[in-house]
């Protein structure tokens, strides 16, 4: 199975309830987080228009990655009609993508905007306040109830915060078998979400990157499977 | 000599060699060869001609002797005109090998007293100098496929081939059939455009259908343009004329008796180390052939544990750094060196010097890669060649012995040629803008005169060229990025510099896997690190990753202790280890042939064959007969029986690795969809060997499981198509389609990607083609490629024809002595199926359980919705 397809059905897999900072989340297969509370939409690293970003550099990448990317997000936006989405940065893959995005594309991600209210946090791939003309606010960061968002998670302990720019995966290996997906990575404190683009790889979250974000044992990879997701502490993941 | 393809008129030495040549020869106390007066008297006539010779007829001289005499014929150009651009090229597959050719060129040019300037261009040419051959182009110049694609890319090509008249290809056979080969074709296309009254030499070993070659040779006539045809109505193709030397001595092989013990698997062929070592000692030169770079490693390593003589023993090998490399090729010309580990980077004609015995570890996979390898001892054709095959396990020993059968009979199995792949001509194309603005009715005419794109239908082409201009996506939102755009004119030009310079780091067909350079420090200190230490070699990340800090492995015929990787390099340190930790397993690039395969499986079937095997293989069979079965020559044997908690089915269907992988992936869905519960499978060149958790035997004997269906040709319908379009080989064939057309750099200017990078990328890449543009030109690219080289479709296809209908099963107590090579195999497929949930399902629980256990509730709660 093509990963593109798993990612489409995961996305109709139950999700699984945690808390951030005493906040209750609702961690989405599809890899958004909701916190019902709020009536709040997370989504991190769409990374929209990577392929139009490669085209620009003379490698003339497939456009479809952004449909694909617009169309699992309207699958989670309809699956939990929030009143806001907050976009955790690095929305567009480079600077000049929000500007050159081709209309069709323009009017599907307009369609997701109405009626409800839309976030942009900066992410490094977009750091000017970013998408021009596309309405919705922005912000290099942005406090709501108990948590705090931004793109890049601060070093050291930061309870509450909300990041993503890492791509996080897991790997689980046993009995000579492998498995290595994303995850959403977390200690009950903080979180740093998977990324959500289609066409966005990832970084294992034994990686040095991770290191001193979460504490010490209470370290936990929520692993996307293909049925539902799976809590795995930090202490049974392998790293590759 | 082809009666049929007689010379204009029959040639002697008088009639034809001018004196001064004449008289070289009597001084060296030779006679030109027949051969090479024939090859010269079809050339003077203008002819192209397919030279056939065994190692050792002179080949060289007889394809350059055409070129010498009319270049000493030739007057001297006026002065004020234009420098005269290449008169001679010579095309070779390896560069070594051109810079052989440059040195033993210089003996008749010298010893004649000819004005003939020659000189290389290869990858390893300075800038400096390729700019001075550019002002002031050589007489000859030698080079290699990839150097050939950059020069008629560039801007001045019209002048530097102006004057073109001969284009010599070497070893003509080991280019056709790959990726190379066809670009190559392209460039000749493009050549004989250049120079329209080009004429063409190809030299190759003996080849089972010279008809190819002698098509490949000439300009092709495109289907729909011509209205010769022979009387059932086929097209009637040009060919170049075909002159052949008969092979000179037999040469003396023999299969190593060895006192030890044959493994049962492996390809290491430790057991022989001391016979071999002797087999050293009692010649002058020895060389040495394994399969893989790993054999290699250890073969050398082995060799040196036993070396009390200390006799000068070298390795050689692709992945070795290229100045040692050139240290050991020279030592072996200087015949300071007593033997030579190598792999295929020695396969082609390089002129060693005094080699008396040839040593082939491991079975040859190809009676004529076989041939090949022998030829490279004693490079005189009139005495036999001596070498000795070592078989690496007991099926090997029976590959031997059929090998070794086939060499006596001369049989040939090169492989076959296939329609020109879509992602060379996207990049020839490509290159052919960068040169200068086409017209796509002129590029199409021109494409079509190549052979292996002869029948290009022009729809595909027009899909090409929009793929090339803009990335040929349905959804149009390219075209401000365009990489060629049609002008006003009706030419199509490249839109910006940038793009030409983009190609010239990214053209040619060899995609290497990703790898990093290995840099031997003192310590993994930061200080150390700094001063860094010599570079011994290239190495494959995905090896890498298997790694941890501290592991020690073998390479560079020294193990290693991995250190880490350090700004794309890998760092390692020396030890004091004998024994590497970490094994690295390459098994057998090459596919056991279908011919070998159909005579394994002969010699199995007879019983009264075995006799010329040795008594411990003889014995294996022997008691495989009673305990289970031996298969017919038409038959397919299926064995089942429990090892531990698992139940196996192995089948034989001998037909190599590839076919046997690709059996074992349709298969398994099968047995999936059966209830067997397949949990994986491995593949050798002999055997399939397939496990689960559902007693496979039992379903077969009752009926449950139906072997002829399980069997059944429809596999390769739905079933492959389903599977192949996620298979991880079908990705990875993607990513070099993607590379070689252009769509992912091999490298963007100034900025070095790693081989990781561009491998996950196109991976997404490939998903997301897939479910949006499933018939776009690289996908087309992608399954032919997967669909006979990659996956041996056909000679699963085959296999499944022949088989049907003689299915011999065996449901057996415990593993039979066939099963066991199988059963130690290493490098196992598993499948991707329910498995991977259910692993993390058991981390999952695993650590609800220790936290149900633990004392101090350190994880934080959790609840389903």
């Amino acid at each position: 199975m093509s990963g593109l397809r798993r990612r489409f059905l995961a996305a109709e897999k139950t999700c699984v309830d945690t808390e951030i900072n005493g906040e209750t989340v609702r961690l989405d297969p599809s890899g958004v987080l909701y916190a019902p509370d709020q009536g709040l939409l997370v989504v991190s690293d769409l990374h929209l228009e990577k392929g139009a970003a490669f085209a620009r550099r003379g490698a003339l990448l497939p456009p479809y990655d952004t449909l694909a990317t617009l169309q699992l997000l309207k699958a989670a936006v309809e699956r939990h009609a929030p009143r806001a989405v907050l976009c955790l940065g690095d929305s567009f893959h480079d600077r000049r993508g929000a500007a050159l995005m081709p209309p069709v594309f323009l009017e599907m991600l307009a369609d997701l905007m109405r009626n409800r209210a839309w976030i942009w946090i900066a992410g490094n791939h977009d750091p000017e306040p970013p998408p021009q003309g596309l309405g919705g606010q922005s912000s290099a960061e942005a406090v709501i109830g108990r948590l705090v968002f931004r793109h890049e998670p601060t070093p050291g302990a930061c309870p509450g915060e909300v990041a993503g720019h890492l791509h996080p995966v897991a790997r689980v290996t046993g009995g000579g078998r492998g498995v290595r997906a994303a995850c959403f990575a977390g200690d009950g404190e903080r979180m740093v979400m998977p990324s959500f683009g289609v066409t966005t790889g990832g970084l294992n979250v034994l990686d040095k990157a991770f290191a001193g974000l979460f504490q010490e044992g209470a370290a936990l990879a929520h692993v996307i499977g293909r049925e539902r997701i799976y809590p795995i502490p930090f202490s049974s993941l392998s790293r590759g | 000599m082809n009666v049929l393809d007689r010379p204009p008129s029959p040639a002697t030495a008088s009639d034809i060699l001018p004196p001064r040549f004449r008289a070289w020869f009597e001084a060296k106390g030779w006679a030109p060869r027949d051969h090479q007066l024939d090859l010269l008297a079809r050339a003077e006539a203008g002819r192209s001609v397919l030279l056939i010779a065994p190692t050792g007829a002179g080949k060289t001289l007889a394809g350059f002797l055409p070129s010498l005499v009319s270049l000493a014929r030739r007057k001297r150009a006026a002065p004020g005109t234009r420098p005269r651009g290449v008169h001679t090229l010579y095309v070779s597959p390896l560069k070594a090998l051109a810079a052989d050719i440059e040195r033993n060129l210089q003996t008749p040019v010298d010893g004649i007293g000819l004005k003939i300037s020659v000189e290389t261009r290869t990858g390893d040419t300075s800038q400096v100098r390729r700019q001075r051959q550019k002002l002031k182009p050589p007489d000859i110049l030698l080079t290699t496929p990839e150097q050939l694609a950059l020069l008629i890319a560039a801007k001045d090509a019209r002048d530097f081939f102006a004057d073109l008249e001969t284009v010599v290809f070497d070893e003509l056979h080991s280019l056709v059939a790959s990726k190379r080969g066809h670009l190559l074709a392209l460039g000749l296309a493009r050549l004989r455009r250049l120079a329209p009254g080009l004429k063409t030499v190809g030299l190759s070993a003996t080849v089972s259908d010279p008809d190819e070659l002698r098509a490949w040779l000439v300009p092709q006539v495109s289907m729909a343009e011509t209205e010769e045809a022979d009387e059932h109505g086929e097209l009637v193709q040009p060919l170049s004329d075909l002159i052949t030397v008969e092979g000179g001595a037999k040469p003396d092989i023999s299969i190593l008796a060895s006192e030890a013990r044959v493994p049962w698997q492996g390809h290491m062929a430790r057991y022989a180390m001391p016979e071999i070592y002797e087999a050293i000692k009692a010649h002058k030169t020895t060389l040495l052939f394994v399969n893989t770079r790993s054999q290699a490693e250890l073969l050398f390593q082995e060799l040196w544990r036993i070396n009390e003589d200390t006799l000068p023993i070298a390795l050689h090998h692709g992945s070795l750094d290229l100045g040692q490399r050139k240290r050991v090729e020279a030592a072996m010309s200087r015949n300071e060196l007593r033997a030579v580990v190598a792999t295929s980077t020695l396969d082609l004609g390089i002129d060693w010097g005094d080699v008396d015995l040839v040593v082939h570890v491991g079975a040859p996979k190809g009676a004529s890669r076989l041939a090949q390898r022998i030829g490279r001892a004693n490079h005189r054709m009139d005495e036999p060649s001596k070498a000795i095959l070592v078989p690496a396990n007991r099926f090997e020993v029976m590959e031997c012995q059929v090998a070794l059968d086939a060499n006596y009979l001369g049989h040939q199995d090169s492989p076959p040629m296939r329609a020109g792949c879509l992602d060379v001509l996207a990049q020839h194309v490509l290159g052919m803008a960068v040169a200068e603005p086409f017209r796509a009715d002129d590029l199409f005419a021109e494409v079509c005169t190549a052979l292996p794109y002869r029948d290009l239908d022009r729809p595909t082409f027009d899909q090409v060229i929009d793929f090339v201009a803009t990335g040929g996506y349905a959804l149009r939102v390219y075209e401000q990025y365009a990489k060629i755009r049609l002008t006003e004119d009706g030419t199509w030009r490249v839109t910006h510099p940038r793009i030409a310079q983009n190609y010239r780091m990214n053209a040619g067909t060899i995609i290497e896997s990703e790898t990093l350079s290995v840099r031997l420090i003192r310590r993994k200190t930061t200080s150390a690190i700094k001063r860094g230490g010599p570079v011994l070699g290239k190495i494959e990340e995905n090896f890498l990753e298997t790694l941890s800090p501290g592991d020690t492995f073998l390479f560079a015929g020294q193990v290693l202790a991995f250190q880490g990787i350090h700004e794309m390099e890998c760092l390692v340190t020396k030890t004091q280890d004998d024994e590497a930790k970490v094994p690295y397993y390459g098994g057998s690039k090459f596919p056991l042939t279908t011919y070998l395969a159909a005579q394994v499986r002969a010699m199995l079937a007879d019983p009264a064959r075995w006799g010329a095997l040795p008594d411990q293989v003889r014995d294996w069979l022997a008691i495989q007969s009673r305990k289970s079965a031996i298969p017919g020559a038409d038959e397919l044997l299926i064995e089942t029986f429990p090892v531990g908690n698992r139940f196996f089915m192995v089948a034989y269907p001998f037909e190599g690795r590839l076919a046997h992988q690709t059996l074992g992936m349709l298969l398994t869905r099968r047995l999936e969809r059966a209830g067997a519960k397949p949990l994986g499978f491995v593949a050798t060149d002999y055997a399939l060997s397939i496990w689960g958790r559902g007693d496979m035997g039992a379903m077969i004997a009752s009926d449950r499981i139906s072997l002829d269906a399980l069997f059944d040709e429809d596999m390769l319908g739905d079933d492959l198509e389903a599977w192949m379009a996620d298979s991880w080989m079908l990705k990875r064939s993607f990513r070099q389609c993607a590379v070689i057309a252009g769509l992912v750099p091999k490298r963007f200017p100034g900025q070095e990607k790693t081989g990781r990078q561009v491998t996950v990328s196109s991976d997404l890449v490939y998903d997301v083609l897939r479910a949006h543009e499933p018939d776009h030109v690289l996908l087309k690219a992608t399954w032919a490629d997967a669909a006979t080289g990659l996956l041996d479709v056909a000679r699963v296809s085959d296999l499944l024809a022949r088989i049907r209908h003689h299915i011999r099963h065996q449901d057996l107590e415990e593993i039979s002595p066939l099963a066991v090579p199988i059963m130690l195999e290493a490098g196992r497929e598993r499948i991707d199926g329910e498995g991977s949930d259910e692993l993390l399902s058991v981390a999952a629980e695993a650590a609800l359980v220790e936290k149900a256990l633990s004392e101090k509730n350190k994880f934080y709660s959790t609840k389903w919705t």
